[in-house]
């Protein structure tokens, strides 16, 4: 995982005793100044229920005027509580407070990533690979069990859904993607069908796709060479691009930079070899642990 | 049923789906507008998406809460990016989909039962 579990704020809004309320307008400015500056918001009211402390440090947000409540250093088991007085104050200098407590808490800045990835369910996954053999990015792994998963999520080419193309199973979801069943949207049987004849890419371009683009460069090359004419070549591959693009919804530049069929299976082994040198390795921490001892060892 | 053991059987999350413009817009700033003028407590985050990835802390604290109700997008990605953060979602929840439901529809289940029990305090 490129992302290690990161330590965030917790944003708590409170309009309880000891904090005047807001109008319901600057409630919703104040919240939405801070979503879109990505921090999570959490409202209490009483007798509602919220998600239980962990953790995260606290920034407790409120019109608290003159007695506001005593702020507390972590302990253990509990979070740290910063106490930020909002009176008086527009959403945008709410936001700066946050941030400011942020800085000073020494906690990473939301929103530096457009969170374009994609997401494996499960229940249709049938652990193929397609997937991590298409993928040009390095995006894809395998855990100690041979199972598909998403390795580096900051990897993927944002807009590119061209692995979720080629999923036999619809199994892969881009949940910002415009169109279903990619972006979530239950799979229909349809569905499938469509998007079982997009699996075998080649048949698009009448053959195998990697063949089919070789002879079309090739005819180009020929062209080229006997016409010496550069522009006709390149529109050639542009068109057979087009074509793919028009199908697969690929952006230009992940075309432009389509592996040969070579490259695809040595990335298949390398995954492959991959995952047995880790099965080998989680294999040989079994056995260390379940070995008896020798005398030596006991010093006998 | 009073106030309090109204509130206390379920737990709210909005998702503001911050970082792409996928959710109309009208539709979320709708369902926000909706339960920041209700009575319910809620938690708003600002995108699942970009918390999943991250593993935010957050995704572990929401998926430890029972009778979640989430305002989000199709529940098929939205039980997947939970699953992804290694924090599957609990088998009881409603997932509101802001991408294709309307922000009165969403409002009125999230805030409904809340509006009643407000009634029930006041008659």
């Amino acid at each position: 995982m490129s992302h290690p579990e990161q330590e965030r704020l917790r944003v708590v809004l409170y309009e309880g005793p000891g904090s005047q309320r807001l109008a319901s307008e600057e409630r919703l400015e104040t919240m939405t100044a801070l979503l879109e500056g990505g921090y999570g918001v959490t409202r209490p009211r009483p007798g509602g229920r919220v998600s239980p402390e962990d953790e995260s440090t606290v920034v407790m947000l409120g019109r608290f005027g003159e007695t506001p409540p005593a702020e507390s250093p972590a302990e253990e088991g509990r979070p740290a509580v910063l106490v930020r007085d909002i009176a008086n104050q527009a959403s945008m200098a709410v936001l700066e407070q946050v941030e400011a407590a942020r800085d000073g808490a020494g906690l990473p800045a939301p929103g530096k990533w457009t969170p374009w990835f994609p997401v494996v369910d499960y229940d249709r996954c049938t652990n193929c690979m397609q997937c991590l053999t298409f993928c040009l990015f390095d995006v894809y792994g395998v855990d100690k069990e041979g199972q598909i998963q998403v390795s580096n999520e900051d990897k993927c080419k944002t807009s590119c859904p061209a692995c979720s193309r080629v999923c036999p199973e619809v199994a892969i979801l881009f949940p910002k993607y415009k169109k279903g069943p990619i972006n979530g949207a239950e799979v229909k049987k349809e569905d499938v069908q469509s998007e079982s004849m997009k699996v075998d890419i080649s048949a698009l371009l009448g053959g195998d796709l990697y063949a089919s683009l070789r002879d079309r460069q090739d005819t180009a090359r020929k062209r080229f060479s006997t016409e010496r004419d550069e522009s006709r070549a390149l529109l050639e591959r542009k068109r057979c691009l087009a074509e793919l693009k028009e199908t697969l919804d690929i952006p230009d530049e992940v075309l432009m930079t389509l592996p040969s069929a070579g490259d695809i299976e040595e990335r298949a082994r390398r995954a492959k070899e991959k995952a047995e040198k880790r099965r080998a390795r989680s294999k040989t921490v079994q056995d260390e642990t379940q070995r008896v001892p020798s005398q030596d060892e006991w010093g006998i | 049923m009073s106030r309090a053991e109204g509130q206390k059987t379920r737990s709210i999350v909005y998702c503001h789906c911050a970082y792409a413009k996928v959710i109309d817009p009208e539709v979320k700033q709708k369902v926000l507008e909706g339960l920041c003028a209700s009575e319910v407590a809620f938690e708003a985050v600002p995108d699942l998406c970009e918390m999943s990835a991250r593993k935010d802390p957050a995704i572990a604290r929401l998926s430890a809460t029972s009778d979640l109700e989430i305002a989000a997008c199709f529940p098929r990605a939205v039980r997947w990016l939970f699953h992804a953060a290694q924090h599957p979602l609990p088998e009881k929840v409603t997932i509101h989909n802001m991408r294709e439901e309307t922000a009165d529809e969403i409002v009125a289940r999230l805030t409904g039962a809340s509006r009643e029990q407000e009634q029930e305090l006041s008659s």
